[in-house]
């Protein structure tokens, strides 16, 4: 593993009122790791990942990327730095197309006539092509609304947008959760394709079977604290069930 | 296994409808809605009367004529249907602007020449509707009024401030260009239609080939989508509602030179049917889809049925039941083809 990671999560706490919801946290995410993060109702994931992809902001301890210290004000500032959460449900307008799911928000311009300011959907549907292809996912019909895909191939837009805008840490909130067997094991396909390309990958999910099957690491989270860290290899399901419930 | 997701690399997407063509079919579904009313019409002109409907150039004029109000309104709410909302105000606020114009083109007409007052009265008047909009915007951008609750009652609101400005009466408009905007011909096409023409097609761009349309788009099938992708929802609302109402002040601009003279009812009919004329034009009532060239022929057919039903010798009243069937009936259309078609919301 490299010496410095992508993310360092050091210590971080999170109050909310009165209620401790991370208490010195640490986590460490390396270029091409799957780190999946476990544990029951309300053990600090969201919150966890919230603090990372800036819609929260830690009380206390501090988040590095690549080394430097950051703050995020916003989830578009943590965007800005690589940091791309997917979230349970996809945040896809189901009408448009994948290209312009892809630029949602930020959509590329061009000139008709050579004075109108126009939509450049031949630049949207060729970057929607390649990316998808990155991904292993032939599109033939770029100007379908992703509405009409399956849930796998909707989640594959998802992390699609995520890779084209050069995201570095994805993390993905259940991403498997409501989706059929065959349609998950894409879904993990699709993280080992992302891990293959150094990204960094932060996985939450209450499978544990696609825990094994993608992670590298798994962190375990009880009530706001660390309760335990083990790599893939040197572990077993009940094992982390202990550390998920405690005692 | 790390590169092998080949069961994601097929070209079997099996319900993927293409999404440019679901949208034209219920854009086409009014064009040809429009055109079996057009032969219906001109079959009974031909066998009752021995004379022809559609060829005539009168009534083609006249059909034109009267689409213009009505579509006007129809074009800022197919935005702000396609967003998910509804504007009930568009109606008083074209009456308000009508009343607002009348005034202000006689009071400049007593300080200046005809064509300035003309002008900046007739601007005047559209400026006016600015207003309801934008309070329509912060209300259901900022303090989360539903869309239908607070437009009605700025339906009321604009109502009661048209009708005292007016004095409980029409106002007359003594102004020669003022009576040229709304009767006069360019190039033998009258100037109320090319206005809404250049208008429609402005509309269009806007629509289909803009950021602002793209994210209308966005906001109306997942907010949270439009959200999440950096989408000042919030302001991006305010300013359909504010261009709902300018559509409307224009409207009653057009209105009040068509008659020279401003009316507080003047949008009064014109609600029902210029949403008739979105939601026949293959808008859906849920949000996510919609076009200008869709409204444009829903319109047409609105007024279509309007004046074919006079030209057959139907009670006039029937038209307001046909125009409330037509608008039930698009909307369970738009609700079966949304279950066939497998929709994923809802």
């Amino acid at each position: 593993m490299s010496t410095q990671p992508l993310l360092d999560v050091r210590e971080v706490s999170k109050r909310f009122g009165g209620v401790t919801a991370l208490n010195g946290v640490s986590l460490q995410l390396h270029p091409g790791e799957v780190v999946a993060l476990a544990g029951d109702n309300g053990a600090g994931k969201s919150t966890l990942i919230k603090t990372i992809s800036g819609v929260y902001h830690a009380d206390g301890g501090e988040i590095r990327l690549n080394g430097e210290v950051v703050k995020f004000a916003t989830p578009e500032a943590a965007r800005g730095h690589g940091i791309e959460t997917i979230y349970q449900d996809l945040a896809l307008a189901d009408n448009l197309s994948i290209g312009a799911n892809i630029f949602l928000g930020r959509e590329p311009m061009t000139k008709a006539f050579g004075f109108l300011p126009v939509l450049d959907r031949k630049k949207m549907a060729k970057a929607a092509q390649e990316t998808m292809a990155q991904l292993d996912f032939h599109v033939t019909r770029l100007d379908a609304p992703v509405g009409n895909f399956s849930g796998g191939q909707r989640q594959a837009v998802a992390i699609g947008r995520a890779v084209y805008w050069n995201a570095q840490v994805l993390i993905m909130d259940e991403p498997t959760a409501a989706l059929g067997v065959p349609e998950q094991r894409k879904v993990v396909s699709l993280i080992h394709t992302l891990k293959a390309q150094g990204r960094g990958i932060i996985f939450i999910s209450h499978n544990l079977q696609d825990i094994f099957a993608v992670s590298d690491r798994i962190v375990v989270l009880r009530r706001g604290t660390l309760a335990g860290e083990r790599r893939i290899a040197e572990t077993n399901h009940d094992e982390i069930v202990k550390l998920m419930v405690g005692g | 296994m790390s590169s092998a997701p080949s069961s994601l690399t097929q070209g079997s997407q099996p319900a993927a409808g293409p999404h440019p063509w679901l949208l034209r079919i219920a854009e086409l579904r009014a064009w040809l809605f429009l055109i079996l009313l057009l032969v219906f019409f001109e079959l009974w002109a031909r066998i009752a009367y021995g004379s022809t409907f559609v060829f005539s150039l009168s009534t083609m004029q006249s059909i034109s004529i009267y689409t213009v109000a009505p579509l006007l309104l129809a074009l800022g709410s197919t935005f702000v249907i396609i967003s998910g909302g509804i504007d009930l105000s568009i109606g008083f606020i074209m009456g308000l602007s009508a009343v607002v114009a009348a005034h202000a083109v006689n009071v400049m007409g007593g300080v200046m020449p005809p064509f300035p007052a003309m002008l900046i009265g007739g601007l005047m008047g559209v400026a006016v509707a600015i207003i309801p909009g934008i309070i329509n915007g912060l209300l259901i951008s900022k303090l989360r009024v539903p869309p239908f609750i607070g437009t009605l009652g700025m339906y009321g609101v604009a109502r009661g401030v048209a009708f005292l400005l007016a004095g409980g009466t029409t106002v007359p408009v003594s102004n020669a260009w003022f009576a040229a905007l709304g009767n006069g011909r360019f190039y033998g096409l009258p100037v109320v239609v090319v206005v809404t023409v250049i208008f429609l097609l402005l509309m269009h761009y806007m629509l289909s080939q803009t950021r602002f349309g793209q994210h209308t788009y966005a906001i109306g099938a997942s907010e949270q989508a439009a959200l999440r992708a950096g989408i000042n929802v919030g302001w991006h609302t305010q300013k359909l509602y504010i261009l709902s109402a300018i559509c409307a002040g224009i409207g009653g601009v057009l209105y009040a030179a068509r008659f020279t003279a401003g009316a507080a009812q003047a949008g009064e009919p014109l609600l029902l049917d210029s949403i008739a004329a979105v939601v026949i034009g293959g808008a859906s009532l849920f949000g996510g889809s919609g076009s200008i060239f869709g409204t444009l022929a829903g319109a047409l057919v609105i007024a279509v049925i309007q004046f074919g039903l006079v030209y057959i010798n139907v009670e006039p009243f029937w038209q307001f039941v046909s125009v409330g069937v037509v608008i039930i009936v698009s909307v369970l259309v738009d609700q079966a083809q949304r279950s066939i078609s497998g929709g994923r919301r809802s």
